[in-house]
């Protein structure tokens, strides 16, 4: 097996895997019930999804054409950076502005913490 | 902790001048050089090995790896099973780390672990408000998850 071949193996491998995860999260945003759960498939399935993408085409353009794409990799790392603050300030910002957790939660510790939090304000 | 690079730094520039040839092999074998020297002169000097943070920081990179993709099976099992019965809850969890970019790193760490996400910080950042996808049987292994990637990154900073 050559180089060659096994550029596009690796790649495209690493590609499929990050194609499925993404349609997997995408699964996720349609079956789960509220907010804060499709939020746990948005951020968690897309970042791992993104990444196996661009590690493919990064391994692809090195081992088949000797190209080093230092922007490649610092995609994945301003991914890495960014995708779990846009899922926290979402989560945030939606439960502040009260929207409803689905019929199945079990436990909501930060209700009263904010009720009293507003009651000392007022 | 600065003071210990620039010094290891100095020390393959050293020896590179010594061996009277510049290439990126040399300074590198200076470097490791100066890294046995800088170990056992740590005691002397009265300083805390640097590289022993460094050390550190891979591992905490390679656990969050692996969690990274435990995380995706976790969600690749909830989304794909024929009936959906999760319970999912808010949670309050407790946390000892002190500086606000240690406290970012774990709250970042949280969101892309199994089955939680980090929701709230409260005031006086002694707590983190973290929505778990499954409350009743994960509540004491998320505590060990934290407890691991706490005792991690204070590994890394202290």
């Amino acid at each position: 097996m050559n180089a060659s071949v096994m550029s596009e193996v690796i790649a495209s491998i690493l590609i499929l895997i990050g194609t499925a995860l993404s349609l997997l999260s995408a699964f996720g945003l349609i079956r789960l019930p509220d907010l804060y759960t499709r939020s746990h498939a948005a951020t968690k399935s897309a970042t791992l999804g993104v990444l196996c993408v661009l590690l493919g085409t990064f391994f692809y353009f090195w081992l088949a054409e000797g190209f080093l794409s230092i922007r490649l990799l610092l995609g994945i790392f301003f991914v890495f950076l960014t995708a779990p603050v846009a899922g926290h300030l979402i989560c945030r910002a939606a439960y502040r502005s009260k929207v409803e957790l689905t019929k199945e939660t079990v436990q909501d510790d930060l209700k009263e913490v904010l009720e009293k939090g507003e009651k000392g304000r007022a | 902790m600065a003071l210990q690079i620039v010094l290891n730094i100095v020390i393959a520039i050293v020896w590179a001048i010594i061996q009277n040839s510049y290439t990126g092999v040399d300074f590198l074998v200076g470097y490791v050089l100066g890294l046995f020297i800088l170990y056992f002169l740590k005691n002397f000097l009265g300083f805390d090995f640097y590289f022993r943070r460094v050390w550190a920081a891979i591992k905490l990179l390679l656990l969050f790896a692996k969690e990274l993709v435990l995380a995706n099976i976790d969600v690749f099992k909830i989304v794909l099973s024929p009936k959906l019965d999760i319970e999912p809850g808010i949670v309050a969890v407790p946390t000892k780390l002190k500086t606000d970019w240690e406290i970012t790193l774990l709250a970042s760490l949280i969101t892309l672990t199994p089955g939680t996400l980090s929701m709230d910080f409260s005031d006086d950042n002694k707590y983190i408000y973290i929505h778990a996808i499954n409350v009743p049987n994960k509540e004491e292994m998320i505590k060990q998850i934290h407890d691991s990637f706490e005792r991690a990154i204070l590994e890394v900073t202290h």
